[in-house]
């Protein structure tokens, strides 16, 4: 009987973790196809497809533009974040229960609503469609997350430090030059490295921001516009890469905080 | 005569709706030791905190050398703390954490590095310049945060707590060294605790404060040996309380009725008043009539046996809600429920304030 249940909560296991990354599994596998259809049976593994999408300029310059827009976007939310998250930790506001509550609302609102709510602004404001746009964007969902994260880690036990800093003759912008960011450091590159993978595959908001230049997941919807093959398994597979590698950092910073 | 360093003069501070001090004005003597002592809530932190400029006072002014210090910032104020958490900047080096005050007033990194080594094997730790913070033991850490405070030499040092954190031998051993640091640099320190034998053992000066205000203050021999209040009869070392009523007064002595019998003093006081006695441990005597005051019969409740004395308590058999706590040799034979005679010198009676 205990064998049964044990057999059972295997399978139950496998079918889980089946269902969650089956699709990924089969992507990767026939992006490494070598015929010109990804569906069984399996012909490679050829990295002939690979060589397709890095010597395709559209799909490179859209790779660029998603890392640049990553970057940069991901940069100025965590600023922005690291900043108000030390106002609020740091400073008695009126109405701060309220303001970190706005602060953090956009994380519960869907890309499609923000996006569209930016579409309409830009609009209205003269601003064109561009990969500016998407990355202000990408600040207004990433910028709550990066508050959150580093709010939560802004303990009480860094008053005192910051207080020391200031005892010993510090002005205000080297006590967070020197002591708040690199005490935070861990909180700060966590936040960063999570923005970048948000950012790196975020589509809506990017589909609906930008016309000529644009980012990677929208030029693969292109791509799939005109049906699958191997050569979208590939550039998926990169995209995945990349996005495993960020959670990876994250995941690497997070750990180092709890063990110090 | 010269001003003080530091004058607190009629400082009061409200938190909220809640008053932490009440009208405090203190001065400070260029290089002594001050101890501000009192239990938790007793507004001896936040008089700290107004000195080293991290709280500004709702009313009242704060003089350093002279100088209306009341709102200056506690970077731009010639006091440093050693907090009681230590607060040492975990991401730098034992001597970065030194050299920071410095670095701050623009001193070169060769200068930084002679000095922060100076102070640190001025508190003993100088092979520790490369270490980082988390590699230290909690006393090392206390040596860290005091060089650190005490490179830039300021003009006061306070310590809020300062061996709070450590267990009981190394609070002990750290003491002796705070005191010998202390007058090796010079440098007044206020050091605020709530252990009486700290402050007995480091304060030229010893503050005792309760509820926001200053309960006694001088040396720590004349609080102990003559403490102004009931307050302080009982905070600083431990006291019997006699509460009484004066019933006669002429030449200079008062005869005082209390409920173990009447006690006359060698005081002037006005007849009709309440007064509260109070009595050191070690004056009492139980048994024998030893003393020239007479205070009744009481049954001994409790013997601890503490080493080098025997701690006795015992019930007035005239007043059961009077407890006499009394200190006999290691080699006296007293028992629980023996009913002995006490009494006690007159001299060593204290007259205390409410």
């Amino acid at each position: 009987m205990r064998q049964i249940v044990r057999v059972a909560s295997w399978l139950y296991a496998l079918a889980v973790y089946g269902f969650i990354f089956l699709p990924v599994v089969v992507l990767v596998l026939f992006s490494l196809q070598a015929t010109s259809f990804p569906i069984p049976p399996f012909t490679g593994p050829s990295l002939r497809w690979y060589n397709a999408v890095l010597s395709d300029p559209r799909l490179t310059s859209a790779l660029v533009n998603s890392l640049l827009v990553a970057s940069i976007s991901s940069l100025t939310a965590v600023t922005l974040g690291f900043l108000s998250a030390w106002g609020f930790a740091r400073f008695v506001l009126p109405g701060s229960g309220l303001l970190r509550g706005l602060i953090t609302l956009p994380l519960t609102v869907s890309y499609l609503i923000i996006g569209m709510g930016l579409l309409v602004l830009f609009n209205w404001a003269g601003v064109p469609k561009s990969l500016l746009a998407a990355g202000i964007g990408h600040v207004v969902i990433n910028l709550p997350l990066c508050f959150a994260i580093i709010y939560s880690q802004m303990g009480d036990h860094q008053i005192n430090i910051e207080r020391a800093a200031r005892d010993l003759g510090a002005p205000e912008w080297k006590v967070l030059l020197l002591i708040t960011v690199p005490v935070m450091a861990p909180a700060i590159f966590a936040g960063f490295f999570l923005s970048m993978t948000f950012s790196w595959d975020e589509f809506v908001i990017s589909f609906l921001l930008t016309r000529f230049d644009t980012t990677l997941p929208v030029e693969i919807w292109n791509l799939l516009r005109s049906g699958l093959n191997p050569k979208t398994n590939a550039v998926g597979s990169l995209v995945f890469a990349v996005s495993i590698i960020l959670v990876v950092l994250f995941e690497l910073t997070l750990l180092r905080r709890r063990k110090a | 005569m010269t001003a003080p360093l530091v004058d607190i003069s009629s400082v009061s501070h409200r938190f909220g709706h809640q008053t932490v001090l009440k009208n405090v004005s203190l001065q400070i003597e260029p290089g002594s030791y001050t101890i501000l002592l009192g239990p938790s809530g007793s507004g001896k932190t936040t008089l700290l905190s107004i000195l080293g400029g991290f709280v500004t006072p709702s009313e009242g002014k704060v003089f350093i050398r002279g100088e209306d210090c009341t709102s200056v910032p506690p970077a731009k104020r010639p006091t440093t703390t050693v907090f009681q958490d230590y607060a040492l900047f975990p991401h730098m080096s034992v001597g970065s954490n030194v050299g920071f005050g410095l670095r701050m007033q623009g001193v070169d990194a060769t200068t930084r590095a002679a000095r922060a080594r100076e102070a640190l094997a001025l508190v003993g730790l100088a092979a520790a310049f490369d270490k980082k913070p988390h590699q230290l033991s909690g006393g090392q850490r206390q040596r860290v945060a005091l060089a650190r405070a005490l490179v830039i030499e300021p003009a006061v040092l306070l310590l809020d707590e300062p061996l709070g954190a450590l267990d009981l031998k190394l609070r002990r051993q750290m003491q002796d060294e705070l005191k010998a640091i202390q007058k090796r640099v010079g440098t007044a320190f206020i050091h605020v605790t709530h252990d009486q034998e700290e402050a007995m053992a480091l304060a030229d000066h010893c503050v005792v404060m309760n509820d926001g205000r200053i309960e006694d203050e001088g040396p720590p021999e004349r609080v102990y040996a003559r403490p102004a209040t009931r307050f302080s009869a009982t905070f600083m070392g431990e006291s019997t309380i006699l509460p009484g009523t004066v019933t006669e007064a002429k030449n200079r002595t008062s005869a005082v009725a209390t409920a173990v019998g009447q006690v006359s003093l060698p005081s002037a006081l006005a007849v009709g008043s309440a007064v509260a006695l109070g009595i050191r441990p070690e004056h009492l005597v139980l048994g024998a009539i030893g003393g020239t005051a007479r205070l009744g019969t009481a049954r001994v409740s409790d013997v601890v046996f503490q080493g080098s004395f025997k701690r006795v308590l015992a019930v007035s058999v005239e007043d059961p809600s009077l407890q006499f706590i009394a200190r006999l040799p290691a080699t006296a034979t007293v028992q629980p429920g023996d009913m002995v005679a006490v009494s006690c010198d007159t001299d060593e009676i204290i007259l205390l304030t409410d």
